[in-house]
């Protein structure tokens, strides 16, 4: 494993315990480092607004990015589409902090997602199961996330994609150790990655949870659940008052088992952003790129 | 010895890791009903310190351990733990607990793509230091002992009961760091 590698893994061990969350001007990243934002995601459009849009979605305006970098301390990220290594050159290009390989714009292979042991600059990838994520990490990937449903404040396809990563660990970890060969075979996975699992349990990379994150009572939910910190994308910028719920999400995730607390995150934080529920939308972002 | 972990934000689960396969006891800090039971040293992990010192304060923890360290508890900040204590920040931004005489500056080394690896000298021994989107120390007061620099950086002070590192000892296998700071704590309970 390449020194680099390892200290991208370690990256995202920093972010841990932390929220990341989308904004689209240096404005809106301000908000977010002042409320407790552990990073930010610089993007032109929100997901809620790329799906009320329509229309090929693509990488960000590098100057609008390098706006944002100059803006906050903090680290910042942004997405390419699933495949086009050409946009994660430019993006490396402008020193991006993590680059989002990001099923929320449109994908520009339909095949290959782009070899990510080829960069420097570390990547997160989207999942829905083991198999994916093991998949991506196979590829270069050196931190993990749930997929949800992009820009629907709807949590469900979260839940489901954390529950399934977990529940699929645990099975690898029960398996005998002659029967991961066909386990890996069965992922579509290297054996190697599929034995770092087994022997320790969890995702070889930090997994957190995206997708569908409105509330402090869903970050909480997700944090019970397994992950290791949440990206808000439309949840925050889409609500009545973005700054106080930003601030309630950050604390939802240090205290997601403090009850008393997440009560009193959740009291009066406003109008919460709309939502669409799954069967309302007619795009499942979550299903570009397996 | 009881040893803990601000737990806000950030790689604490590094620190007590290391800290239990050393054979003491850790735990983590998130609330102030974490405070309740006595301990001995502190430990400000790796993480975002915008993100620390805004829950710091939220979480009604600021005070408190603010006033522990300047009544002597050891404590050791790691990369974002040394911006923490430091007094002041470079950029001019308002320091944290601002308890170390010392000056940083933050993102020192660039962004991610400035992350590095060395081999140098910690208190006359040569260990490894991760370096990730690191600070280092740009002024040092009266009373500030210089631990490590690397390419004529400072990059790790003692000031009393204070050790900050800019590099990451959680991360490596290398215990010269808290074996330091568990022998500050040995001296204090000695006293």
């Amino acid at each position: 494993m390449s020194e680099q590698y390892q200290l991208n893994k370690e990256l995202a061990q920093m972010l841990k315990g932390g929220v990341i969350m989308d904004v689209t001007t240096p404005e809106q990243a301000r908000i977010a480092q002042e409320a407790g934002a552990c990073a930010v995601m610089a993007l032109e459009r929100i997901p809620a607004d790329i799906r009320a849009a329509g229309g090929v979605s693509r990488m960000s305006d590098p100057a609008m990015i390098r706006s944002i970098q100059e803006a906050v301390s903090i680290p910042v990220m942004a997405k390419c589409r699933i495949g086009h290594f050409a946009e994660a050159q430019i993006l490396e290009a402008i020193e991006i902090d993590y680059i989002d390989e990001s099923e929320v714009l449109s994908p520009a292979d339909d095949v290959y997602h782009v070899d990510k042991t080829k960069f420097r600059v570390p990547f997160v990838c989207g999942a829905r199961d083991l198999g994916e994520a093991l998949r991506r990490i196979a590829e270069g990937a050196s931190m993990i996330r749930t997929k949800g449903e992009p820009g629907t404040g709807d949590i469900v396809q979260a839940v489901r994609h954390m529950r399934m990563m977990n529940s699929q660990i645990r099975h690898v970890v029960s398996l005998h150790e002659d029967e991961l060969y066909e386990e890996a075979k069965q992922l579509l996975v290297p054996y190697e990655l599929v034995k770092q699992v087994h022997d320790s349990g969890r995702l070889p990379v930090v997994n957190f949870a995206a997708g569908g994150v409105a509330t402090p009572a869903d970050a909480a939910l997700m944090m019970q659940l397994g992950a290791e910190g949440v990206f808000v994308g439309s949840g925050i910028f889409k609500s009545g008052d973005p700054k106080k719920r930003a601030a309630a999400i950050v604390q939802a995730v240090t205290n997601y088992q403090d009850t008393k607390l997440l009560a009193e995150l959740s009291s009066g934080l406003g109008e919460a952003m709309v939502g669409i529920n799954e069967q309302e939308i007619a795009l499942l972002m979550a299903e570009r790129g397996k | 010895m009881r040893i803990g972990v601000l737990a806000v934000q950030g790689a604490f689960a590094e620190h007590i890791d290391v800290i239990k396969k050393l054979g003491e006891e850790a735990f983590e800090i998130r609330n102030t009903g974490d405070l309740d039971i006595p301990f001995d040293g502190l430990i400000l992990p790796g993480g975002e310190s915008t993100v620390m010192k805004k829950l710091l304060h939220d979480l009604d923890l600021f005070e408190k351990l603010k006033e522990k360290i300047n009544s002597g508890l050891p404590v050791l900040g790691t990369c974002a733990g040394m911006i923490l204590l430091a007094k002041n920040i470079d950029s001019g931004e308002e320091s944290c607990f601002g308890t170390m005489d010392i000056t940083v500056k933050r993102n020192a080394y660039g962004r991610q793509l400035g992350s590095f690896v060395c081999t140098d000298s910690f208190a006359d021994e040569d260990i490894t230091m991760r370096f990730i989107r690191a600070p280092y120390v740009t002024e040092t007061g009266i009373g500030v002992e210089i631990l490590a620099e690397h390419d004529n950086k400072i990059v790790a002070v003692r000031q009393n009961n204070q050790i900050a590192t800019a590099f990451h000892p959680e991360l490596t296998d290398d215990h010269t760091v808290y074996n330091l700071f568990f022998r500050m704590i040995e001296n204090k309970a000695a006293k």
